[in-house]
C-alpha cells in the first residue's frame, strides 16, 4: 500500500500558540485509496494538525507535499484549489441557511449575469443528498431545523459534492446514532474503493480498526507513531494513545 | 420565512386551517402579514382618534399620507443598510452623527466652496456635491469597517467613538452656523412640489411596477417548471399579482390626489404665463424625488442580498462567522464593505435630508442612529445575526414614521411621542421573539 507518491505529506509540521507547541515535528502521510486514523487524546493536536492541511491554520514550521509537489495552503480556499475538503467536528454550518445554501457556501453556482442561481443549486443538492441520504427532504428550511444526523450529512454531501481527492473527516460520527454511523462507515468504504485518501480522526477505537488501513497517534503535540492497523492489536493502539510508546513487533 | 435568504420554493401542504393553507399556498411571509396589519392599526387609529377626538381625521388624507412617504426616506435608506451591518453581528451608531457631518460638507461646498469659481446655480452643482456626499460616506464608511475588521476593535465603540467625533466634526466644520440655502437643483432631492414626478410621470411609474410584479410572477413559475419544484396554485398567482399591482396603484393614486398649494401654484402661473381659472388649479405632485430614491435603493440592496454572492455571505457570516471563513469567506474584507456601503448609504441620507430641510445644520440627523436601527429591528433583523431582510426595514422604517407623525398630528407632544417610540420598539422586539419560538 505503501508504494509511490503520496497523495498527502505533511513533513516536519509545527505550530504554536502562544508559547504552547499544539503540533511539534509531525510528519504524516496518506496514499491515495487509504484511510488513515489520527488518534489521541483531547487536546493531542490531531485537530490542529489537520487544520493546516484544510488551510484553517497555517503552520509555523514544516512542509506540505500533494503528489510529490510542494505547496502553501494559507486559507480555506488554498486547501479546496488542491482538492482538499473537510469535514469538521463542528460541521461548520450556517445554521440560517438551507442545505444547498451551505453546500455550495464559497462556491456558489452563478447564471451568466452573475446572479446566484438557486434552483440549479437547490436542484444539484437534491441529486447528492438522493444519493447519500435518500430520505432527507428538508431542502427549504435552514439548516438549524434539521437533526443531528442530518445536518451531518449536509456536511458530509459538501465535503463528497465537489470531486474532493484527500478528505479529512474530523470524528464523523461523534453525534450520530448506529444506524447513521453505519452510513458514514459504508460511505468511508465507498469513497476509499474510488481512491480518495482520506484522514480520520476518530475517537472509538473500533471504528479505527474497522475502518482504517494505517493510524497515527499522537500525544502532547508529538507523532507517537503510525501502524498499520491489520499488524497490530487495538491494545496495542490504545496503549499508544494513554502511554505514547509504540508497540514493539509493529514497524 | 424569517431567514432572508428565500429557497427556491415551498412546499404547498394542503393540510390545516384555512388560513394556513392560504400561507402554503401564497408563499406569504406571515412576519411581514403581522408588520402590514400593525401598519394599518397604526393608520386608522390614528385617523379615528383624530374624528372621535379632534372632530377630523388627518392621518388617511394624500397630504399626510405623501409627507409620510417622503418623511421615512431619510431613515429607510439607512435602514436598509444597517440590516447588513446587524445582520453580520455588528452595530453602527455613528449613522446620525456620519449624516450630520456629510450634510454640512455638502452644505459648504454648494454654498460657500463651489459657487465662487463656478458661479452660483451652476448646473454642475449638485451633481459634484452628491458625488462628494456619496464618496465621504462610503471613506468614512471604510474607516469604521478597517477599524472593527482587522483592528478588532467592537464595532459598538467603533461607532460610539463616531457617534460623538462625527457631531464634533459637524460643528467645527462652520463653528456651528446654518448653512443655507443649498443649491436649487440640489433642493429638488429633498422632494417638495418641484421635486415631485408629477401625474404623468406616477402612473408611467406605477404601470411599469405592475408589469414587473407581473414578469416576476410569470418567470418564478417558468423556472420551477424547468427544474420540476411544486407549483404555486394558479388561484394564488393571480392574488399576489393582484394585490402587488394594487397597492402600487392605489399608491399612485394617493400620490396623484395631492395637489400643490395654492401659494406655489399662484407662483408658478405668473412665473410661466397661466392664467388660474377660478375654480383653481390643480396639479398632482404624484410620487417625490426621495421616495422614488428610497424605491431604487430598497430594490437594488434586495437584489444585492438575496441574489448575489455578496448578500449570501453576508447571511453566512451572521449564521456562523467561523463557518464562513472555513468556507473560504474573507470575512474581515466582508466587514469593510459592509461598513463602506452603510457610510455610503448615510451619505445619501444626508442628500435627501439636507435638500429637505434647504440647509445643513449641526443637528442634521440627530438621534437617527436610534431610529434606523429601531426600524431594522422592528423589521425582523435580529440582533444576534443571520436573520433580516431589506422589506422588512424600509417598512419598519415607515412604521416608525407614522408613529411619528401619527402623534404630531394628534398633538402629542415630544416627551410623549419618545415614550411611545420606546414602548412600540420593546414591544416589537418582544413579540417577534414569539413569533420565531412558534414558528421553530
Amino acid at each position: 500500500m505503501n508504494k509511490g507518491t503520496p497523495l498527502v505529506e505533511m513533513r516536519d509540521i509545527s505550530i504554536a500558540f502562544g508559547g504552547i507547541k499544539a503540533v511539534d515535528h509531525v510528519s504524516v502521510d496518506l496514499h491515495p485509496g487509504e484511510v488513515v486514523g489520527l488518534l489521541g487524546h483531547n487536546g493531542a493536536g490531531k485537530s490542529t494538525l489537520i487544520k493546516c492541511l484544510s488551510g484553517a491554520y497555517h503552520a509555523d514550521s514544516g512542509q506540505i507535499l500533494i503528489n510529490g509537489q510542494a505547496v502553501s495552503i494559507n486559507s480555506p480556499r488554498d486547501a479546496r484549489a488542491q482538492n482538499i475538503e473537510t469535514i469538521y467536528q463542528t460541521l461548520a454550518l450556517a445554521d440560517n441557511l438551507t442545505a444547498a445554501q451551505n453546500l455550495f457556501l464559497g462556491r456558489e453556482l452563478v447564471s451568466s449575469r452573475g446572479f446566484l442561481d438557486e434552483s440549479t443549486m437547490e436542484a444539484e443538492t437534491r441529486k447528492i443528498m438522493g444519493r447519500l441520504n435518500p430520505n432527507f427532504r428538508k431542502f427549504n428550511v435552514p439548516v438549524s431545523a434539521l437533526s443531528g444526523g442530518q445536518r451531518q450529512s449536509v456536511a458530509i454531501a459538501r465535503a463528497v459534492y465537489f470531486n474532493a481527492k484527500i478528505l479529512i473527516m474530523d470524528e464523523p460520527t461523534a453525534a450520530l446514532g448506529p444506524q447513521e454511523t453505519q452510513m458514514v462507515s459504508e460511505l468511508i468504504q465507498e469513497l476509499k474503493a474510488q481512491g480518495l485518501g482520506i484522514f480520520l480522526i476518530e475517537h472509538d477505537i473500533h471504528n479505527v480498526m474497522k475502518l482504517c488501513d494505517r493510524a497515527s497517534v499522537m500525544k502532547n503535540g508529538q507523532l507517537v507513531g503510525t501502524v498499520d492497523v491489520n499488524q497490530v492489536t487495538d491494545e496495542d493502539i490504545l496503549s499508544m494513545i494513554i502511554l505514547g510508546k509504540k508497540p514493539a513487533k509493529a514497524a | 420565512m424569517t431567514t432572508a435568504p428565500r429557497p427556491a420554493h415551498a412546499s404547498h401542504d394542503l393540510k390545516g386551517s384555512p388560513f394556513a393553507r392560504f400561507v402554503a399556498a401564497t408563499e406569504i411571509d406571515t412576519r411581514l402579514m403581522g408588520m402590514a396589519g400593525a401598519l394599518l392599526l397604526i393608520w386608522f387609529g390614528f385617523h379615528f382618534y383624530g374624528v372621535v377626538f379632534n372632530g377630523e381625521g388627518f392621518f388617511l388624507t394624500p397630504r399626510n399620507l405623501w409627507n409620510l412617504s417622503v418623511q421615512m426616506c431619510s431613515i429607510g435608506v439607512m435602514a436598509t443598510g444597517m440590516v447588513l451591518v446587524i445582520v453580520t453581528r455588528n452595530i453602527d451608531l455613528s449613522v446620525g452623527s456620519l449624516l450630520g457631518f456629510i450634510g454640512m460638507v455638502m452644505g459648504l461646498l454648494q454654498v460657500e466652496w463651489l459657487p465662487p469659481s463656478m458661479g452660483l446655480g451652476h448646473p454642475a452643482i449638485w451633481i459634484i456635491t452628491v458625488a462628494v456626499g456619496l464618496s465621504l460616506g462610503a471613506l468614512i464608511g471604510t474607516l469604521n469597517g478597517v477599524l472593527i475588521a482587522y483592528l478588532a476593535i467592537p464595532s459598538f465603540i467603533v461607532t460610539l467613538g463616531g457617534l460623538m467625533a462625527w457631531r464634533g466634526a459637524a460643528f467645527l466644520m462652520a463653528n456651528g452656523r446654518t448653512i443655507s440655502p443649498v443649491d436649487t437643483n440640489f433642493q429638488l432631492l429633498g422632494g417638495g412640489p418641484y421635486g415631485s414626478i408629477g401625474s404623468t410621470g406616477s402612473w408611467i411609474i406605477g404601470i411599469i411596477a405592475c408589469a414587473a410584479v407581473l414578469y416576476g410572477l410569470l418567470a418564478g413559475r417558468k423556472n420551477r417548471q424547468k427544474h420540476d419544484f411544486p407549483q404555486r396554485p394558479i388561484w394564488a398567482e393571480v392574488f399576489m399579482g393582484a394585490l402587488g399591482c394594487a397597492l402600487i396603484l392605489g399608491a399612485v393614486l394617493v400620490v396623484d390626489s395631492y395637489y400643490w398649494p395654492k401659494g406655489i401654484v399662484k407662483a408658478y402661473a405668473e412665473a410661466n404665463n397661466i392664467i388660474v381659472p377660478p375654480e383653481g388649479l390643480f396639479i398632482s405632485l404624484g410620487f417625490a424625488y426621495p421616495v422614488l430614491i428610497l424605491v431604487t435603493v430598497a430594490l437594488l440592496m434586495t437584489v444585492l442580498m438575496t441574489r448575489t454572492r455578496f448578500g449570501r455571505y453576508v447571511f453566512a457570516i451572521g449564521g456562523n462567522p467561523e463557518a464562513a471563513a472555513l468556507s473560504g469567506i474573507n470575512v474581515r474584507w466582508m466587514t469593510v464593505k459592509i461598513y463602506a456601503l452603510m457610510g455610503m448609504l448615510a451619505g445619501l441620507s444626508a442628500v435627501i435630508s439636507s435638500a429637505r430641510l434647504t440647509s445643513a445644520t449641526n443637528a442634521l440627523g440627530q438621534t437617527d442612529e436610534l431610529y434606523v436601527i429601531a426600524a431594522a429591528v422592528i423589521g425582523g433583523t435580529s440582533l444576534a445575526g443571520g436573520v433580516g431582510t431589506i422589506y422588512g426595514a424600509v417598512l419598519g422604517a415607515l412604521v416608525m414614521e407614522s408613529l411619528r407623525t401619527g402623534m404630531v398630528l394628534i398633538g402629542f407632544d415630544t416627551a410623549v411621542q419618545n415614550i411611545v417610540v420606546g414602548l412600540v420598539l420593546i414591544v416589537a422586539v418582544y413579540l417577534d421573539i414569539i413569533y420565531r419560538k412558534r414558528t421553530k
